[in-house]
């Protein structure tokens, strides 16, 4: 039914589309350290070449109650469940920040364990509700 | 239903069919923005600014949507070399790269109340800027080279390229950590986005998918008259 130009052409786009995929593939892999765009606790704590002079970002959950304000600073910890890190952070923080739901954090590693944050950013999930839907998802959940 | 889309189908395209979209659009639009703006809830915990959503999301949509006819229309381009293809596709471009660049800035702008930055350069957003990229390009090759043949052959290379973006946009949120929330919309699972907001995001995108079907018809039926225009002058 095709012709031989047509079969040609066809064999030769796919083979280049899946090489072309294969190198992009590999590129992206081998760049994941620069394509993530925060590591969380656990990776903090796997991790072997850790710099503490670089600023990187953490990111995860703020842990329940973890949250303790004074005048000038914020501290609380960030958890992915497995692993925490402290973080204490000097400025204003997002709207939606707030004790179990996601941030990140940017700034330097003071040690594997203790973070000190220039800027604080809010991550949401991907829910979205009016709030008497959360409020009688609440309800029953308690 | 592709044969409707054959040089001389889209020819005697009335402006009649025109006007009866437009009336169409208008209605689903004002539907979908008193719906979305006065009667939906705000969100739990983003508030009123969720609104953004409305127009943040089915823009994105049509950008990726377009690209990849774009994209299917560049393979099938080289393969089989039917004439009205490109134009179809370089038709498409123009309104998908806007769409394009109206998801970048409508999510700038919800970046700002939300994770309290206009930009980060995480994976999804730099692939989303990506894409723009290469809709510049596919335009801007229609628009420099004046060789039809050359053209095509270039923005074919181009939109096939850009095909293999799209599914690093699309998976960007789950193959990386990002600061852009994953897909509330997937096939596999049932929306994560309570129905009071999804019926109103759903007519939005109708609406929008409406419009990107006037501007293409508009510059699919410009672009073929202009085709047999340079035809005739070369036969001449």
């Amino acid at each position: 039914m095709l012709s031989k130009k047509v079969k040609s052409r066809i064999f030769f786009l796919v083979l280049s589309l899946i090489s072309a995929a294969i190198v992009i593939f590999m590129v992206l892999r081998s760049l994941e350290e620069n394509v993530v765009y925060f590591f969380s606790p656990t990776e903090i704590y796997n991790k072997t070449n850790i710099s503490f002079n670089k600023k990187i970002r953490v990111g995860g959950l703020v842990k329940m109650n973890s949250i303790s304000k004074n005048e000038t600073s914020i501290n609380f910890i960030i958890t992915d469940l497995k692993k925490e890190i402290v973080v204490s952070y000097n400025g204003l923080v997002p709207n939606l920040f707030s004790e179990g739901k996601g941030v990140v954090a940017e700034g330097k590693l003071r040690d594997k364990k203790y973070f000190i944050a220039d800027k604080i950013l809010a991550k949401h999930d991907e829910n979205y509700m009016p709030p008497e839907v959360y409020k009688a998802l609440e309800i029953s959940n308690n | 239903m592709f044969k409707n889309f054959f040089p001389s189908k889209i020819l005697s395209l009335t402006n009649k069919t025109i006007n009866s979209l437009v009336i169409l659009l208008v209605v689903v639009v004002v539907i979908g923005l008193t719906y979305s703006l006065l009667i939906s809830p705000p969100d739990y915990i983003q508030g009123d600014s969720v609104r953004i959503m409305y127009v943040h999301v089915p823009s994105s949509f049509i950008a990726l949507g377009s690209f990849a006819f774009i994209g299917i229309a560049s393979i099938s381009n080289l393969i089989f070399k039917v004439k009205f293809i490109p134009l179809m596709a370089k038709s498409l471009a123009p309104v998908g790269g806007i769409f394009t660049l109206v998801s970048i800035v409508t999510g700038s702008l919800w970046g700002k109340p939300t994770w309290g930055i206009w930009w980060a350069w995480d994976a999804r957003l730099t692939s989303m800027v990506i894409l723009l990229c290469f809709y510049v390009a596919y335009i801007l090759t229609w628009k420099f080279i004046s060789s039809f043949e050359k053209a095509n052959k270039i923005s074919s290379i181009i939109g096939i390229v850009g095909l293999l973006n799209l599914p690093i946009i699309k998976y960007s949120v789950d193959w990386w950590s990002t600061l852009h929330q994953t897909s509330s919309i997937t096939l596999t699972s049932a929306p994560t986005i309570h129905y009071t907001m999804l019926v109103p995001l759903i007519i939005m995108l109708v609406g929008m998918v409406i419009y990107s079907m006037i501007i293409f018809l508009m510059k699919y039926k410009t672009e073929i008259m202009k085709f047999k225009l340079d035809k005739k002058k070369n036969n001449k």
